[in-house]
């Protein structure tokens, strides 16, 4: 293979994908690094890549502290108590201070936010959401980071980490292919932040065939940011955390707006409401602290997530479906019939196309809802990702290493996606996780710490030499068979994706089970992970757009591996509604409240795992 | 599809080809135009629609669950700062057009050069503060957030 081989050396620092995370990432290390060399390693274009490459129609994650509306504790509570207890609270105390600042400079940029004409704040959605027009957020905040990065390299496929061959356990920049000439390309940096994303696609979705690409999280996700931060042997946390949501059934429109904004509510097949009844029983399995079914109006502590979902998820089984949600009532207001419609098109546009599709007009007619399957990802409402350094001035000892978002493997920066513990930083907060981990990685190289690094011709030529592996599979064995994708010496990346979701779905707890698992699935399932990351080494590429898939697929079997090993040792449903341990129901504080922390070590691929405590903020209120 | 293009009005010019998210847009070589690759992987974020300079792409919705005769389309245009749809039901009953805002300013024009910003000083970069804070947070009254100004303290263990 003639590809050629791009060195792109004395790199400071190397944002790897460009989403939220990394363009703020970007756009904040030349203030702290004026004199640095920054580069963008990006999958897609950095115009439209990332979760937020169709637009938004909220900010998920604004404090209002200007306003007075809310103080960064006030975040963390609602976080940690919608996460049933489980916040790196130094994380989202530190990314909730500083994420107005990120979010009045998208103002500043032109991004337009919509205004409460009587108070002059922003509109509210809810206590933590304002809305935007925000279909031009992600060519908005790439602007900004393109002004900053001395280079961007569009259509980069990172693949791996480089590791640094002077000192143990250090990064020394990343590898990839470019997508479009094939061509191998080397980044050797002194820092890497990796800003790429969570995972969709690892559990069976329900939409089939054409519509597989249906998900609710982008299919471009791939997991990349836990693939690669695992292998370069960073420990993970919160990996069992994956989460479910309710939305509009097929098209997966967002349902935030309709709550909290157009107060719209859900109803049984039968017109109820159900979702209270289902709480007394659940109580018993989770507990007063989570959902105090007399108190709740009192406390004001809102009622997780999953809980919700549970009460959803009971009530199908129970025969009572379909959920619907009202929407008739709401929508006889013109201004408020916009808004919905808008809702969609600002960012789940196969939504609207859905409904002009089948004639669901939600003014005469209330929608479906449905529970999707699950997804991994460390910026939505779920807490997956690395295992952190925080701040210094809030950090207890056992979360601080010296430099904020920065992993456990030295140099290695985490935004996005890529941090585990700070769930509900949405897309505000992780442009905000981007600029902190952006200013820790040009402190690391100015302490010093990033100097002698080297990186062996070795290194490079093997990994290479991988990375172009599937493409000689596919040439030395595709004539062996007459024609066709089936072939006794290998298989191709959709193949092995249909096969990981299956067993994802059947084994580890996606929609096909009902959510359930327990220790004796978890057990075969990884036995049987362990015979797909042998197949993995047999996988085909037929051209250069296979080869990308080939290593979306690899992302996504590592971090589906970490998922399962994390699962199986959290002994307890911690967040039912988002999975079930059939054999472990009840959420078990004394042994579990605490953080769960997983290290593959590099050369052999085993795994240990280990609890990390848990530290709260003072008292709910 | 779902998204599609139309043969008499794409040129093959590859604006949706570098835009794709998905990868999925790529150049037929003997027709010499466009075409959507890999249906199953295409999310219908219409950044290849939106960015065609010939309305030659299209989104007909998954055929798993969307029936026939519908149609979403869209304008998107950066010079006026707007994005304008027309939403077509396949029963004819609904026509909607929709208009919205997706700058407020002239495009690009707003954002500051952080090279040409004067550099930070040490007490600046000794503390958590990150560029054009606190004057961001909380527009020049007080200083940044810390456990202790905001009477907290970390404590292990036990649920609140």
């Amino acid at each position: 293979m003639a590809y050629k081989t791009i060195i792109e050396d004395d790199i400071d620092v190397l944002v790897a994908g460009a989403g939220l995370g990394g363009t703020g990432a970007a756009f904040e290390a030349r203030y702290w690094g004026k004199d640095k060399k920054i580069v963008i390693a990006e999958k897609a274009n950095i115009d439209r890549s990332g979760a937020v490459a169709q637009g938004l129609y909220a900010i998920n994650c604004y404090m209002g502290t200007r306003w007075g509306e809310n103080n960064p504790e006030d975040h963390v509570r609602y976080a940690r108590m919608d996460l049933m207890g489980m916040v790196r609270e130094d994380l989202a105390f530190d990314m909730a201070r500083h994420v107005d600042s990120a979010v009045h400079q998208f103002e500043e940029w032109g991004l337009p936010l919509m205004k409460d004409p009587k108070k002059g704040t922003y509109m509210r959605e809810g206590r933590w959401q304002i809305m935007i027009h925000g279909e031009s957020y992600k060519p908005i905040v790439a602007e900004a980071a393109k002004k900053s990065a001395d280079k961007v390299f569009n259509r980069i496929c990172v693949t791996h980490l480089l590791m640094d061959d002077g000192k143990e356990n250090r990064v020394a920049g990343a590898v990839g292919f470019n997508v479009r000439t094939g061509n191998y390309h080397v980044f050797k940096s002194k820092t890497v932040i990796c800003g790429a994303g969570g995972a969709s696609n690892i559990f069976k979705p329900r939409s089939v065939g054409e519509g597989a690409g249906r998900v609710w999280y982008a299919p471009w996700s791939s997991g990349s940011a836990y693939g690669l931060m695992i292998e370069a042997g960073a420990k993970m946390t919160q990996m069992e955390n994956r989460i479910v949501l309710a939305r509009f059934k097929d098209g997966y429109g967002p349902v935030g707006a309709y709550f909290l904004h157009l107060k719209t509510y859900t109803q049984n097949g039968l017109g109820e409401e159900y979702e209270s009844k289902w709480f007394p029983k659940l109580t018993e399995m989770v507990g007063k602290e989570y959902l105090d079914t007399e108190g709740q109006h009192l406390s004001h502590k809102p009622i997780p997530t999953c809980l919700r979902n549970h009460a959803f998820i009971s009530e199908v089984n129970a025969g009572r479906g379909p959920i619907h949600m009202v929407t008739m009532e709401a929508f006889q207001d013109p201004h408020l019939e916009e808004i919905g419609w808008h809702n969609f098109l600002g960012m789940t546009v196969g939504q609207a196309v859905l409904w002009a599709a089948t004639d669901v007009d939600p003014k005469y007619e209330n929608p479906e809802l449905t529970t999707s399957e699950p997804y991994v990802m460390g910026s939505h409402a779920t807490g997956c990702g690395a295992w952190c350094s925080g701040p210094e001035d809030v950090s207890p000892d056992e979360y601080f290493w010296g430099y904020n978002r920065m992993t456990t493997v030295e140099g290695l920066f985490g935004a996005g996606d890529a941090v585990g513990g700070t769930p509900h930083a949405f897309s505000s907060g992780s442009f905000t996780e981007g600029r902190l981990a952006a200013k820790a990685a040009c402190k690391y190289i100015d302490d010093g710490k990033a100097e002698g690094i080297r990186v062996s011709e070795k290194q490079i030529e093997d990994l290479k030499t991988r990375i172009y592996k599937p493409l000689e599979t596919h040439r030395v064995y595709s004539n062996e068979v007459v024609a066709g994708s089936v072939n006794p010496n290998f298989i191709n990346p959709r193949q092995g994706l249909d096969r990981l979701q299956k067993l994802m779905d059947e084994y580890c707890g996606g929609f096909g089970v009902n959510y359930m698992t327990n220790e004796k699935l978890l057990q075969i399932g990884l036995k049987k992970m362990k015979l797909l990351e042998e197949d993995m080494e047999k996988i085909a590429a037929e051209d250069i757009h296979e080869l990308l898939r080939a290593w979306e697929l690899h992302h996504r079997v590592r971090t589906s591996e970490s998922v399962f090993q994390h699962t199986l040792f959290r002994k307890e449903t911690r967040w039912p509604g988002y999975y079930y341990r059939g054999d472990a129901m009840k959420l078990d504080d004394q042994n579990w409240h605490v953080l769960t922390v997983s290290h593959r070590d590099r050369k052999t691929g085993e795994y240990t795992m280990e609890k990390a405590p848990l530290y709260h903020l003072v008292g709910d209120e | 599809m779902p998204t599609f293009v139309y043969m008499t009005r794409c040129d093959g010019c590859g604006q949706c080809v570098d835009i794709c998210p998905s990868d999925i847009m790529h150049i037929d070589k003997t027709l010499r135009r466009a075409y959507n690759i890999e249906p199953n992987m295409c999310w219908e974020c219409y950044s290849c629609v939106k960015a065609c300079p010939h309305q030659a792409i299209d989104v007909r919705g998954y055929a798993d669950f969307a029936p026939l005769g519908h149609s979403v389309r869209v304008l998107r245009d950066e010079e006026k700062g707007t994005i304008a749809w027309r939403i077509k039901f396949r029963n004819g009953k609904k026509d909607m057009e929709l208009l919205a805002p997706i700058t407020t300013k002239p495009w690009g024009t707003a954002i500051p050069q952080l090279a040409s910003e004067a550099s930070p000083g040490n007490e600046m970069r000794d503390s958590e503060l990150l560029f054009n804070e606190p004057k961001y947070i909380r527009m020049d009254e007080g200083g940044l957030h810390t456990l202790e100004s905001n009477g907290l303290k970390l404590k292990e263990g036990v649920y609140y």
